[in-house]
């Protein structure tokens, strides 16, 4: 058993006077904002991980007069609970964050985003918000942020939902491309990202891309906060340096009797215990936006696959058949083999099936739900089929 | 002929956030928020204030599992049954809620003072099993617990 711990990290949640930043950005020009985000190597925390510079490079190099900031706030990964802790305690870093990008790409407009369950921050948001414009009215700068709240629809956070959703309709997925650096919210350049993210940048902004590079490995550049729960004693939020095997997380998090960890959450995917040595957190090994969920042996598998499943069916937008009709068979099928009306054979027919949900979805949500089906059925064969 | 009876607060909600159509969502929110779902009519009045079919605002609203087309209790609570909760006793605290209040999962007390839903994950796994009442996250909540806490709503 390996004695390494995983390094803790406190950048994100670190207290620091958001103005003296502003104050830096308010006098640079966006290009060198836009190259020091590269720089850094700084990738999406939203999932995703499509590198923060380039987004903000190819949406600043577009002509047209109005672009927007979209924070996504829309946190609703089963498993996730990390930007509710950034919005609660580092507000003014998320906004500050979006006057960054918002000078970087020269949006006027930003908006966030945010999740209807996470309703109960919104009187202490609006506060820190007031503090911002104050700021931005002090330094000449004509940047305003708006909140919108969302109402309990996990498709929401796939960001052309979310842009469907701000401009008051059904939180339907767009078709790709074009991209939101072209035609985002209101069919204007966009940028979209997601809090952590934000807040990222703030901090290479303040200290520099080295300083950020310093952290992680070559692929995974910097530190990442974790949402961690499950079968652990220590259940939390946790930023910690990118790079880490499970193997390495898990003795650091696990309660000793670990079996498997669920990275990604319920669109992620499930690592056993046999490959927790060789398996690395990051965009190496396994991304993630952060949900780590530790499985011990006294939790059956297929409950576990069942309840993922039935998130799917459910949260499904229902607008494309690979994925609405998809999810619902894939449940009925693992129940199906379950109560042994349909032999085990058939579990590489949903695998199968789940294969072809990955390449004909059209978005995210319905890509991704072949990754928890795959490596639960993979690696528990057993307990799914007895 | 039909006379067109003026909705206040529909009106009132349109002067607030605006009559396009990036507006409809708050607007429908704050509905929700006064009068604990939305009503056939509501949405046709809305539909009418901002000149967008009322099919368009049906669609719309059930979209969204927290705008409400059905008729919700005073307090909604909102048991979260994702992985987490579900792992870590999600189904003792459903069976004491639904012994106390009398009801079964997606009903409403008689007296429409709560309504008892489902919620996918709602944030707090770190600190499962939680529930929403409204917009109040309870969590690590246990048979006592949740007992304790609906007393106060009850009393309320
Ligand atoms: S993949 Fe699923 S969620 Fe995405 S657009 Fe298709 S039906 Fe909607
Ligand atoms: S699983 Fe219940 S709050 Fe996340």
């Amino acid at each position: 058993m390996s004695s390494q711990h995983v390094k803790r990290v406190d950048l994100i949640f670190e207290k620091i006077e958001c103005r003296d930043v502003l104050k830096k950005i308010v006098d640079m020009e966006p290009d060198a904002i836009c190259q020091e985000l590269l720089e850094s190597d700084l990738k999406g925390r939203g999932g995703a991980g499509f590198p923060t510079g380039l987004k903000w490079c190819f949406t600043a190099s577009e002509k047209d007069p109005v672009k927007y900031i979209v924070c996504n706030a829309d946190e609703g990964e089963p498993g996730t609970f990390k930007d509710r802790e950034i919005l609660d305690l580092v507000p003014g870093k998320v906004f500050c964050g979006m006057a960054i990008a918002g000078k970087a790409i020269g949006a006027k407009m930003g908006y966030v985003y945010l999740r209807g369950e996470y309703k109960f921050l919104i009187p202490k948001l609006n506060e820190e918000l007031k503090k911002f414009h104050q700021t931005m009215d002090e330094f000449n700068q004509n940047f305003r942020i708006q909140i919108r709240l969302g109402s309990g629809a996990y498709i929401c956070g796939e960001e052309s939902a979310l842009f469907e959703s701000i401009e008051g309709k059904r939180g339907e997925p767009r078709n790709k491309p074009p991209y939101p650096t072209k035609s985002g919210l209101f069919g204007k350049p966009t940028v979209i990202n997601n809090v952590e993210t934000l807040v990222h940048s703030v901090m290479i902004m303040k200290y520099g891309a080295s300083h950020f590079k310093e952290l992680g490995t070559k692929d995974s550049r910097g530190s990442k906060v974790f949402s961690i729960s499950g079968d652990t004693p220590k259940a939390g939020i946790y930023e910690l340096e990118l790079g880490m095997t499970v193997d390495e997380f898990v003795n650091d998090f696990g309660d000793g009797d670990t079996k498997a960890v669920q990275v990604g959450g319920a669109s992620g995917f499930c690592v056993p215990r046999k490959k927790f040595e060789e398996t690395i957190i990051g965009f190496e090994g396994v991304p993630t936006g952060g949900s780590m969920k530790l499985f011990n042996s006294t939790r059956s598998m297929y409950n576990v696959l069942h309840n993922y499943l039935d998130f799917f069916t459910e949260e499904s937008c229902g607008q494309c058949t690979p994925c609405r009709v998809g999810c619902q068979q894939l449940l009925k099928g693992v129940e199906a083999v379950k109560r042994g009306e349909k032999n085990s054979k058939y579990l590489d027919e949903l695998v199968k099936l789940a294969k072809t949900m990955k390449r004909a979805s059209k978005c995210g949500l319905g890509q991704s739900v072949g990754n928890a089906f795959g490596s639960i059925v993979e690696n528990f064969k057993e307990e799914i089929i007895y | 002929m039909e006379t067109i009876i003026e909705n206040e607060l529909v009106r009132e909600l349109a002067n607030k956030h605006g009559r396009t159509r990036e507006s409809l969502i708050p607007i429908l929110q704050d509905l929700v928020v006064h009068n604990r779902f939305l009503s056939r009519q509501d949405m046709v009045d809305v539909a009418r204030e901002l000149d967008i079919s009322a099919a368009d605002v049906f669609g719309t609203a059930t979209f969204y599992s927290f705008l409400d087309t059905e008729v919700r209790g005073k307090y909604v609570i909102r048991i979260c049954k994702t992985i987490s909760c579900a792992m870590k006793g999600k189904n003792d605290i459903l069976s004491t809620i639904e012994e106390i209040l009398k009801v079964k999962m997606g009903e409403t007390t008689p007296d429409r003072k709560f309504s008892l839903l489902e919620a996918n994950c709602i944030g707090w796994c770190h600190k499962a099993p939680a529930m929403l009442i409204n917009d109040t996250p309870y969590t690590e909540l246990t048979p006592r617990k949740v007992t304790e806490i609906l007393r106060e709503y009850i009393k309320k």
